[in-house]
């Protein structure tokens, strides 16, 4: 049968995430609770999870997540990382052995640098370093596969329920500022874990629920700019998407929602002037990069997390607060189960970005 | 000479019982077929002269005439067909080009038909055109490489020229002199209608249609007739014309009957004399030299207009267009072997060039694997035939198309291909002021205005099928489309699956 990357697999979904703005540490066991409600909007086919600010000890390396199918790409892999990073901790990522998640690869992680001569003789900035790098991994080392590369942050995904992937990987024994989460409803049997969510590149996580009308029209776009494609799934595009209009234009991530999920030129003529020169210039602009078809995303980001629906909004997101804490998800259940006294609920538009940052770092997060 | 004789390709059938003999398939006929017979008392054909038409056809109040294809036949012949019989016959008689018009009729295959378009079940919802917003607007020019901000962090416009299409169809270049005057006034007002624009070919534009100049694009050819300051700064773009579909490697001819007092003021020629564009812009041997002038133009007109580029679809059309894309240019345009023409030589036209699906799948790919396609816009031409050729052409990774032939249609075009003979009866392809009022400007701009939102329509439905609510989201969406009836060859070069892969 055919690997995720070699076809296309359109999926159903949940989402859910929390975020204190505080920054206080939530238990990753709070996350799993709240995805666990929505376990039939999932097939037991894909679940995951990724944490921000789990890493305190490590805050400053960049954290690889890896699977190895094999002992031979795991020496290839790592023959490949120790040329280009100091790698200051290496160990297996504790897992617990359950009869709902099977079939495991090998799962490692990675606490690396880049090391200081290979950083200054590629000339690149050191995230466009270790992106690339990442990039080289996952598409030319057949059998190994980094699914998480941020710094202070981590992504824990599986083939299996949301609930059951949680306690494989024993998130109770983490705690961070921001969790999102995902449970996956592929209609085929994808038999490969790379191929759940969320997907990751540096610091930025996509989970996503939806199946994307664009998805062609943006992966050709996005390849022209150094990208690979390799799962053909929605999530990575998006979040080479937001990689590349984020990180590598510039743009805000507010900005870059009005890329994704640009207003419609109806809507566009009725701005006020200098509000609509700017929307006509972005969605001109980049226009390859307008996502369509049923779409809700969080985009989890080093300080941050954006909530985002396309602009007919398809599929259903509500934003819950309480004191610091915002929850979204894709149901209300998913957010009462763990928090039944909320000060405000509601559904965002269609297209319109929920932007959640920590208080510390007000005014963006890029 | 015996040999001389060729026998009458069409046959004019007249019911006797139903003609009335008013004679007014003799007043339509401009190829002089139909007379009246006073000693016999009725309609008689001189059926050599018939170009097939339908004229007369359309306009016989008693509906007596059709015209069929003679069953009179040469002895069957897989290789030596009729038609390859009597063409060797008519040159060993003049000793000539043949010469022909409108696109290349001969049966080669039409990939536009062999590629199937998708449509959303279950995982992923379709969208109703009627209930939701659908967006066609395109616009056509350079993406800027980057962003800028200024002091404050607001975004910069640093946007170069752009058309803006309400559709993402336009009118291809037919020269004023090739086509009535009738028919330009007709194209460059359903192209206001419309939101889109019209192109003047490489014959000028006539001082009436300056008021159009919002929606018009005005073409630089290698005889450059009609190239003044004016005329340049008149046009919302400036189109540089390297070849054209019908005829790579050659240039125009206009006959000199054609050049009247009117064509001959907007050409900046003489009356009466012979327009030949010369085959290679004698100011451009290479890619260097089209950077000179796309330049130029642009100097000339101050920057602000973007500048598009021409190509027929040759064999080595992707690295043409990379280099066009290098070249400064904003728009490349690439004109298939189906494209139209007022003349051209028949051998050329049915024998050079590529199809526009295998050039359009190839010069966006390479495009993209050189990460130059944001530098320019692509449109194509050279026979997009329905909403559905529109479909899969913007799939294939079109920004917009050009249409010349369906236009023609859309005026009364019957698509006999004698347009060269400027005896056209339609009004269509033809000087003579008799013929050119029969063409009526009012009729024929709200025919094509009828056209273009007809596929509107139809592409706004076929989107909404695929779940996809902005055209920006079909470009270069090959997943959207599978092939038929091809070969792994086919595929590979069109960039898409199988029907059932
Ligand atoms: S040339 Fe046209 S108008 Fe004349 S007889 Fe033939 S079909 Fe009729
Ligand atoms: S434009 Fe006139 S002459 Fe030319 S093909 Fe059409 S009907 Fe015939």
């Amino acid at each position: 049968m055919l690997k995720e990357g070699q076809v296309r697999i359109p999926s159903g979904c949940a989402i859910s995430g929390i975020f204190s703005r505080k920054g206080s540490a939530i238990s990753g066991e709070r996350i799993i609770r709240s995805i666990a409600v929505m376990h039939d909007r999932s097939n037991g086919l894909g679940g995951g999870f990724a944490g921000y600010g789990i890493y305190p000890d490590y805050p400053d390396f960049y954290a690889l997540h890896v699977f190895y199918d094999s002992q031979t790409a795991k020496q290839e892999c790592e023959r490949y990382l120790e040329r280009y990073f100091d790698i200051i901790n290496l160990s297996k990522i504790p897992t617990r052995k359950s009869a709902a998640i099977v079939d495991e690869p090998l799962i490692w992680r990675y606490f690396v640098a880049p090391l200081p001569h290979r950083l200054s003789d590629s000339q690149l900035d050191e995230r466009e370093f270790v992106a690339r790098r990442v990039i080289r991994v996952n598409s030319s080392i057949e059998g190994a596969y980094i699914f998480s590369s941020g710094k202070n942050m981590g992504v824990f995904k599986a083939v299996g329920y949301p609930e059951d992937v949680g306690a494989f990987y024993r998130l109770e024994d983490y705690a961070g500022y921001c969790w999102t989460a995902h449970g996956r409803y592929p209609t085929n049997t994808p038999g490969w874990w790379g191929g759940a969510h969320p997907f990751a590149l540096l610091d930025y996580s996509v989970v996503h629920n939806g199946e994307i009308s664009s998805y062609d029209a943006n992966r050709r776009a996005i390849e022209m700019h150094g990208y690979r494609c390799t799962l053909q799934t929605d999530t990575e595009v998006i979040t080479y998407i937001i990689d590349y209009l984020v990180r590598r234009q510039g743009l805000t991530m507010e900005e870059a929602a009005r890329v994704m999920a640009a207003p419609f030129w109806d809507t566009i003529a009725r701005m006020p002037q200098q509000e609509r020169e700017e929307a006509t210039y972005l969605r001109n602009a980049f226009a390859s990069f307008l996502i369509t078809g049923p779409f809700s995303i969080l985009v989890g980001f080093e300080g941050g997390l954006m909530a985002l629906n396309d602009r007919l909004k398809l599929r259903s997101m509500v934003v819950g607060e309480k004191g610091d804490l915002v929850y979204v998800a894709s149901e209300e259940a998913a957010i009462r189960v763990i928090e039944p006294e909320l000060d405000s609920i509601r559904a965002p538009k269609g297209g319109e970005a929920v932007l959640i940052t920590l208080d510390a770092q007000k005014g963006g997060a890029q | 000479m015996a040999v001389r004789f060729l026998y009458p390709e069409f046959e004019v059938v007249r019911n006797q019982d139903r003609c009335v003999a008013c004679r007014a398939c003799e007043r339509q006929c401009a190829n002089e077929v139909h007379r009246y017979d006073p000693e016999l008392g009725c309609m008689v054909a001189d059926e050599s002269k018939c170009v097939n038409c339908h004229r007369c056809v359309s306009l016989c109040p008693t509906r007596a005439l059709k015209i069929v294809k003679t069953d009179h036949a040469f002895r069957e012949n897989g290789n030596w067909t009729g038609k390859a019989i009597t063409e060797v016959y008519r040159q060993a008689e003049t000793g000539g080009v043949l010469l022909s018009s409108m696109g290349n009729p001969e049966p080669y295959p039409i990939y536009w038909d062999k590629l199937l378009i998708n449509a959303s079940q279950v995982t992923n919802p379709s969208i109703d055109p009627l209930r939701e917003p659908m967006e066609t607007r395109t616009f056509l020019g350079k993406k800027p490489g980057g962003i800028q901000r200024d002091a404050q962090g607001r975004l910069i416009n640093n946007q170069t020229p752009q058309l803006e299409l309400s559709v993402p169809v336009m009118f291809s270049a037919m020269s004023y002199g090739s086509i009535s005057y009738n028919a330009h006034a007709s194209l460059a007002r359903a192209a206001q209608a419309l939101g889109t624009y019209y192109n003047t070919g490489e014959g000028g534009l006539h001082e009436d249609f300056y008021q159009y100049g919002p929606n018009t694009i005005v073409q630089v050819a290698s005889g450059r007739f009609g190239v003044h300051k004016d005329f340049l700064e008149a046009g919302a773009a400036i189109e540089i014309k390297m070849g054209q579909g019908a005829k790579p490697g050659i240039g125009g001819h206009l006959p000199g009957q054609k050049v009247g007092p009117d064509i001959s003021r907007t050409r900046m020629i003489p009356e009466g004399s012979d327009a030949i564009s010369p085959a290679p812009h004698h100011d451009i041997y290479s890619i260097e030299d089209l950077r000179q002038l796309v330049f130029s133009l642009k100097e000339a007109t101050e920057y602000k207009k973007p500048v598009i580029v021409k190509i027929a679809a040759v064999h080595n059309v992707a690295a043409i267009a990379s280099g066009v894309a290098r070249s400064g240019a904003d728009i490349i345009a690439i004109d298939g072997y189906r494209g139209g023409t007022g003349a051209a030589p028949t051998r050329i036209r049915d024998s050079v060039g590529i199809p526009i699906e295998l050039a359009l799948a190839a010069v966006d790919q390479r495009l993209r694997d050189e990460g130059i396609r944001d530098q320019v816009s692509v449109v194509i031409g050279g026979s997009v035939r329905s909403s559905a050729d529109l479909v899969k052409a913007i799939a294939l990774g079109a920004d917009a198309v050009y249409i010349a032939t369906a236009a023609l249609l859309a005026l009364g075009c019957h698509l006999c291909r004698t347009c060269q003979t400027g005896r056209c009866n339609w009004g269509i392809a033809t000087q003579r002021p008799d013929l050119v009022r029969r063409l009526n400007p009012d009729l024929g701009c709200q025919r094509l205005v009828n056209l273009v939102t007809a596929w509107d329509h139809e592409l706004k439905e076929m989107m909404g099928g695929m779940g996809i609510n902005s055209i920006e989201a079909l470009r270069g969406n090959r997943l959207m489309l599978r092939g038929i009836g091809l070969n792994q060859k086919e595929l590979d070069i069109l960039g898409v699956k199988y029907a059932g892969e």
